[in-house]
């Protein structure tokens, strides 16, 4: 049977549907999930699509954390057990749910940015990236405002110490990302956080790779290596 | 007496005939007010006199452009895609396999002078909301874009404000900006075009009208609550031309909530697929005026409104200004009784406020004959008794008089073709790299790249590309090619032939792409209507246009008129931006300008004239705009197009790309450029004409050595001329002629393209 792997929608998600295409095209089956329902739907993984949730009121993510559906999922990936993947507006979400340190802040810009960015892959240890090599560097979609990642020196060293920088930008800081981060892990591992769009490099026609399916395959080898464990 | 103090109700200007009314003020002409009185048979109340006064304006009764957009629909030509015609807020055209799309273009001129961030983001969610009326679901935007000279310090404040608007709105929506286009020129300064496209896609059976059918139906407002903003924004500002005090202004500029849109998008796609609606209509330029008017003009004819229960934001606004009221993101259905329990629910799960304001009527035949009967209470007196068609369908038309200029013989007679030309290869050189340069024609990234080209999933092509292409729905290869163009510059100096190189230009950019060109959207962007010279230009384009679209099979599906684009007696160069939009069987062959195969044939399509009038070279290298404008040939433009969708389909070409702005040397550069790889070429005959001239109906197309003879024969069997200049390869934009030679390397021809905007708005 085909994992099953939702994709939540909260008011102002936009990104769902691209998420629901990487996951159907990666082979495993999307779920819809709804923010204003407390249910997740018996899902083996959760993506978290990128958007302006709420409208990026208060600030990005601040409020969708907040969401019904919230409740159920925090406390299952913080106990290490649900594999979930923040994009973008998700990875502000995860941020702002305290299920990954720092923040995401306005770009050095000032200004949105859209552009084919490359990543280099560094923690192939997550359920999100078991299917990259060490060091592998991808091309996938950088597109946001507010994709500045923050957090305190310490903070930042502890990320680095542990090997849970998941993704570095590669050719120029498009962001004023504090040491490159473009994604990060908990320390389980089963929760990555990106500002990169891999949902976007799934299609040689759209996209400007196809390197991005990598996230939506690696956890479905992630799931077939912890089935017996949870038989 | 009114209960209500200071009320004006039907009762009291019946009784008050000899009321002074303040209609200069809300920019009405005496004998346009005097018709009011004829048509109520008694002054109007100042709730009636705002629906008149708003319903009537220039822009939204285009009482000055009638007259000469009806050539649109009479000379329209015989198209079986066309499913709705002008007339609905957007057209719609079939694309096959049952799938339809609508599109349509639209200027927020005048605000986005005063308030560039947010005039530019509620133009891009006014247009939106057209297309979502439709029944639509909105899939892409686009924007055309005039400012004043790039280093003016004005434009240094409307041209970030007006992409930051585009930006935070269309981004904010989830939908693809896939491409546009922008220019700059001494007129726009103080007079900013800003047009939006929007293009959306349904089933065929998906088509919703403006109406409102069924008496007893209840009439609900949905959306955001109703607040002082914009009140008299669009149609009063549109139809003023700015003076000095026009900065007073600023508080009617309406201002956008995107995150509520996208809500009240999903939400009416909702209503729609579950059949709860029986009539739609967005609420935009004269907000409750127009939609109540048009809605109910389209239906029985009668309309009952409670004024009071429309949901206020400020409670102190008075019926008038809730009639004028331009607050953004509210749309009005048409709801059988027995549904309105699943629409209300379907609302508050997007969290949609949903507020049933009034019923459809029944009238008797009198009153059809009228123009049917909208009647309004405010706290239980009738406030408007009127007939709703009069407002909506039966305002003011002018015949305006138009004349030539006598400065357009001395314009016409100062030739492009006396300018001084490069004298040597290095000069040639120089210029080239300064035409490639120019803000307008260099790269738009600076612009392009504030804006999200892929959300949806569906952008196969998009800037800076000739034109943009989505994929129509996942589940089909089927896709549609969209471009905008305009060339003031060609069209000051004539009009007529002008528009129909706009015209020529947007047709050949979706053509480069394989997609077969189809239907016109047009943003008609002019001076004031009361100045003959600029009527007799709006009347030659409206000519041009039409005679153009009948010409090449492509009705004129819907579009825009923005005028007073002027500051005192100086009128913007005349600006019709046209959108075509044409349609691909398969995205998978579409055609990209960049160069990708080393060692493939570069082939130039069509003919090479001496033509510089109007020409970026001339503007920027002499700063000089005189002369006549590049011929058109509409039978060479619809040869070039068959021959390119042909190679897209067959396979044989790999890159193409349409000539326009700098002529062939911008071209061979833009697709090294894009391509990242370098071309050979050799010209024959004089180089600089060879590069300069902006010639239509021209392409340069890649080919790759084993479909040369088979692109040779098609374009041959189309009878358009095929000339192999050159090779891809090397890295650098390497030219020899019989005089000479010059060689530019990429390296250097990208610094000078893609330097100009960042130089300008970042200072780097």
């Amino acid at each position: 049977m085909a994992a099953r792997v939702g994709v939540v929608t909260f008011p102002g998600s936009l990104d769902d549907k691209d998420a629901a295409r990487a996951v159907a095209l990666s082979g495993a089956e999307p779920v819809a999930l709804w923010h204003a329902d407390a249910d997740l739907k018996g899902v083996d993984a959760v993506v978290l699509p990128g958007g302006f949730s709420y409208g990026d009121y208060l600030r990005c993510g601040a409020i969708a954390r907040f969401a019904p559906l919230m409740s159920e999922l925090v406390p299952a990936a913080r106990s290490g057990a649900l594999p979930v993947l923040g994009i973008c507006n998700g990875f502000q979400i995860l941020c702002e749910s305290h299920l990954l340190p720092g923040a995401l802040t306005r770009n050095s810009s000032l200004r949105f940015v859209n552009r084919d960015q490359v990543l280099r892959v560094e923690n192939t240890g997550t359920a999100w990236t078991g299917d990259y090599t060490g060091g592998q560097e991808v091309l996938v979609v950088l597109k946001s405002g507010e994709g500045s990642y923050v957090a305190d020196e310490e903070t930042l060293d502890d990320l680095e110490a542990s090997g849970r920088v998941v993704v570095r930008y590669v050719g120029g800081n498009p962001n004023g990302s504090r040491r490159g981060i473009a994604g990060i892990t908990n320390e389980h591992g089963n929760v990555v956080g990106l500002m990169p769009h891999p949902e976007h490099a799934v299609e040689a026609l759209t996209g400007p790779s196809t390197d991005g399916l990598g996230f939506f395959t690696s956890v479905l080898g992630h799931l077939s290596a912890e089935a017996p464990a949870h038989a | 007496m009114s209960e209500v103090p200071g009320l004006d109700t039907v009762a009291t200007a019946i009784d008050t005939p000899d009321t002074a009314q303040p209609y200069a003020e809300l920019g009405m002409a005496k004998d346009e007010y005097e018709r009011v009185r004829e048509i109520l048979g008694r002054r109007p109340t100042s709730a009636e006199l705002a629906i008149y006064s708003v319903m009537w304006s220039e822009h939204c009764s285009y009482k000055s452009s009638k007259v000469h957009l009806r050539q649109f629909g009479e000379k329209a030509p015989a198209s079986d895609a066309l499913l709705v015609g002008m007339g609905e807020n957007a057209g719609v055209v079939d694309v096959g396999d049952g799938h339809a799309v609508t599109f349509k273009i639209e200027s927020h001129n005048h605000p986005s002078y005063v308030e560039p961030h947010q005039g530019a983001a509620t133009g891009v969610g006014g247009i939106v909301r057209d297309i979502l009326t439709m029944g639509a679901r909105p899939v892409a935007v686009m924007d055309a874009l005039r400012f004043g000279p790039a280093d003016a310090d004005d434009t240094k404040r409307v041209l970030p404000g007006v992409v930051s608007g585009i930006s935070f709105y269309g981004n904010c929506l989830g939908l693809p900006n896939i491409g546009g286009e922008i220019g700059f020129g001494t007129g726009y300064i103080g007079n900013p075009l800003v047009n939006a496209l929007c293009v959306g896609v349904m089933r065929h059976e998906d088509i919703k009208l403006a109406q409102a059918p069924g008496p007893g139906n209840k009439v609900v407002l949905f959306g955001s609550a109703t607040g002082p903003d914009g009140i008299g924004g669009a149609s009063v500002l549109a139809s003023a031309t700015f003076d000095d005090a026009s900065h007073a202004k600023r508080p009617s500029v309406q201002v956008g909530d995107p995150f509520m849109e996208k809500l009240l998008i999903e939400c009416s796609l909702e209503l729609y697929g579950r059949d709860l609606v029986v009539g739609i209509q967005d609420l935009g330029a004269a907000g409750v005026s127009c939609a109540t008017t048009e809605l109910a003009a389209g239906g029985t004819g009668g309309m009952d409104i409670r004024l009071d229960r429309v949901p206020l934001r400020d409670p102190r606004l008075t019926p008038e200004e809730i009639l004028m009221s331009e607050s953004q993101e509210r749309m009005m259905a048409i709801v059988e009784p027995a549904k309105m329990d699943e629409f209300l629910a379907v609302c508050d799960t997007w969290q949609i406020l949903a507020t049933e304001i009034g019923e459809v009527t029944d009238v008797t035949p009198e009153e059809a004959e009228r123009g049917g009967r909208l009647v309004m209470t405010w706290h239980g007196e009738t406030v408007v008794d009127m007939p709703p068609r009069t407002a909506s369908d039966e305002g003011p038309v002018y015949e305006r008089p138009y004349a030539r200029p006598t400065s357009q013989d001395a314009l016409q007679a100062d030739d492009a073709a006396a300018l001084a030309r490069p004298s040597d290869d290095a000069e040639l050189r120089g210029q080239l790299l300064r035409v490639l340069g120019a803000p307008g024609v260099g790269d738009p990234t600076w612009v392009t790249q504030q804006y999200d080209s892929y959300v949806r999933g569906d952008t196969v092509v998009s800037a800076p590309h000739d034109s943009g292409m989505i994929r129509v729905s996942d589940d089909s290869q089927r896709g549609v090619a969209l471009a905008t163009d305009g060339n003031g510059r060609f069209t000051r100096l004539d009009p007529y032939t002008g528009t129909q190189l706009a015209y020529a230009e947007a047709y050949r950019n979706v053509a480069a792409t394989g997609a077969r060109p189809l239907a016109v959207t047009n943003c008609l962007n002019f001076g004031s209507p009361e100045d003959p010279g600029v009527m007799w230009q709006f009347a030659e384009a409206t000519r041009g246009l039409a005679d153009a679209c009948q010409e090449l099979g492509t009705p004129v599906t819907g579009g825009n008129v923005s005028f007073y684009n002027q500051t005192g007696d100086v009128a913007i160069n005349p600006t019709p931006v046209i959108g075509v939009l044409g349609v691909i069987d398969d995205v998978r062959n579409r055609l990209r300008s960049g160069l990708r195969t080393d060692g493939a044939t570069v082939f130039l399509l069509g003919e090479t004239r001496a033509e510089f009038g109007g020409s970026a070279w001339a503007d920027v290298v002499h700063g000089h705009l005189g002369g006549l404008p590049p011929r058109v040939d509409l039978a060479a433009e619809a040869a070039l197009g068959e021959v390119l969708a042909a190679a897209a389909d067959r396979g044989l070409a790999d890159a193409a790309h349409d000539l326009s702005d700098g002529g062939l040397a911008v071209a061979l550069a833009e697709s090294a450029l894009h391509g990242g790889r370098g071309v050979r070429v050799e010209l024959k005959g004089d180089a600089f004409t060879a590069l300069f001239s902006e010639s239509g109906a021209r392409a340069v197309v890649s080919v790759a050595p084993e479909h040369r003879e088979a692109f040779l024969a098609l374009a041959a069997e189309h009878g358009v001329p095929a000339a192999a200049i050159g090779t891809v390869g090397g890295d650098a934009l390497a030219l020899t002629h019989p005089a000479g030679a010059l060689e530019v390397p990429l390296a250097e021809l990208r610094t000078a393209y893609e330097s100009a905007l960042p130089a300008l708005m970042d200072g780097v």
